[in-house]
């Protein structure tokens, strides 16, 4: 089973280092064989030199593309260089690397063809604030009103995929703040999703993507990004192969 | 009142041969391509019918039911208008996800590229130890 890290990175200069170091460290101890891809998202920091020490592989987008398309070029090179798993972790060290085998698990005893790592389910651990969480619980509703599945944590940038999924999302995969809108694309496409729980930190470095101004603009184009792609692929009888 | 419409009539003609003659030396100049120019040629060309044709206005807004001729041409051009804009949002999403495709496309390529690199330096120190 070759597994890709993918990991986004805009921005991210103060933890990277220490977020990749920990991967490989882990992933050695671990022992999977796993290679950490961090996607430069046109950084306007010193990200990209730091990126270029750290010995593993990197993509440097010309064009800043916001985490969606960032993630999107990750996948698709997961998926065009065959590699059976990739798994999404945050640049800033909100996602901890020794929880990585707990999301890895489900995939590679194929019990689930996405795994989310949420932080919800137990409620350990760091949990967002609580503007945030009602944010969350409204996306819990509308997955289950559209695609009748439960997903805790659907805003969780912490999952995995295995090449089935990559082969849907090689395809489309939303722009801007893909989480909830994916996993209505997966649900859709039939997908075992499968949610485990995890540990989350709150993050080292940087900042969010998600100011409060902008969460009310997040919410309206989440929303619309969901019910369009609920209204794209509904009734198609979709199935991924 | 006939010498100011046959004014208003003349101002109307110029100002329309004058956008026309605007919009066919941006396409000469290669800034404007011909799919987009379509659209405003033909604008052009009605403004230059209607200013030349009045009774037709006229007779076209009777027959819609429309009292306020003039307001027949508002209404047109708000349609006109908002129909174009849709269509630059929908060119406009296109390009943006051109876009991506090609930067994604670029970040391979500069990647495969320093692969090929690091493996061109990697022969040579191979070499070195054997020979050490």
């Amino acid at each position: 089973m070759k597994i890709l890290i993918v990991i986004p990175c805009f921005n991210e200069q103060a933890a990277i280092a220490e977020v990749v170091r920990t991967i490989q460290r882990t992933t050695r101890q671990q022992g999977f064989d796993a290679d950490v891809l961090v996607v430069n998202d046109c950084s306007t920091d010193k990200s990209i030199q730091i990126i270029r020490t750290l010995g593993c592989l990197y993509l440097d987008l010309p064009v800043n593309l916001g985490i969606g398309g960032a993630m999107h070029a990750g996948y698709k090179y997961a998926y065009r260089h065959g590699y059976d798993v990739a798994v999404q972790m945050d640049g800033d060290g909100q996602h901890p690397a020794n929880e990585l085998s707990k999301i890895l698990t489900p995939l590679l005893q194929d019990k689930a063809d996405v795994v989310i790592g949420s932080r919800f389910i137990t409620g350990e651990g760091f949990q967002s604030s609580l503007t945030r969480r009602l944010g969350i619980k409204y996306f819990r509703w509308l997955n289950q009103f559209l695609i009748g599945q439960t997903i805790h944590d659907s805003t969780s940038g912490f999952r995995a995929f295995n090449r089935k999924t990559l082969a849907v999302v090689e395809r489309y995969y939303p722009d801007e703040y893909p989480e909830p809108e994916a996993i209505v694309q997966f649900g859709l496409y039939g997908l075992r999703m499968m949610e485990v729980p995890v540990l989350m930190q709150e993050r080292q470095g940087g900042v969010s993507s998600i100011n409060s101004s902008r969460a009310v603009y997040y919410m309206a184009k989440v929303s619309l990004g969901i019910l369009f792609i609920y209204l794209r692929l509904r009734g198609k009888g979709l199935k991924a192969v | 009142m006939g010498g100011l419409s046959f004014v208003i009539q003349l101002v109307s003609i110029v100002g329309a041969s004058i956008f026309m003659i605007m919009i066919f030396r941006l396409i000469i100049k290669g800034r404007l391509r011909e799919e987009y120019s379509i659209v405003w040629i033909l604008c052009t060309l009605i403004l230059i019918v209607f200013s030349i044709w009045r009774k037709g206005l006229e007779q076209i807004s009777l027959w819609l039911g429309v009292y306020y001729p003039p307001s027949l041409i508002f209404l047109a051009a708000i349609f006109a208008i908002i129909v174009f804009l849709v269509h630059l949002s929908v060119v406009n999403s296109k390009l943006q996800s051109q876009i991506k495709t090609l930067t994604h496309e670029m970040a391979y390529l500069k990647q495969a590229l320093q692969q090929v690199e690091l493996n061109a330096k990697a022969p040579t120190t191979e070499t070195v130890e054997e020979v050490e």
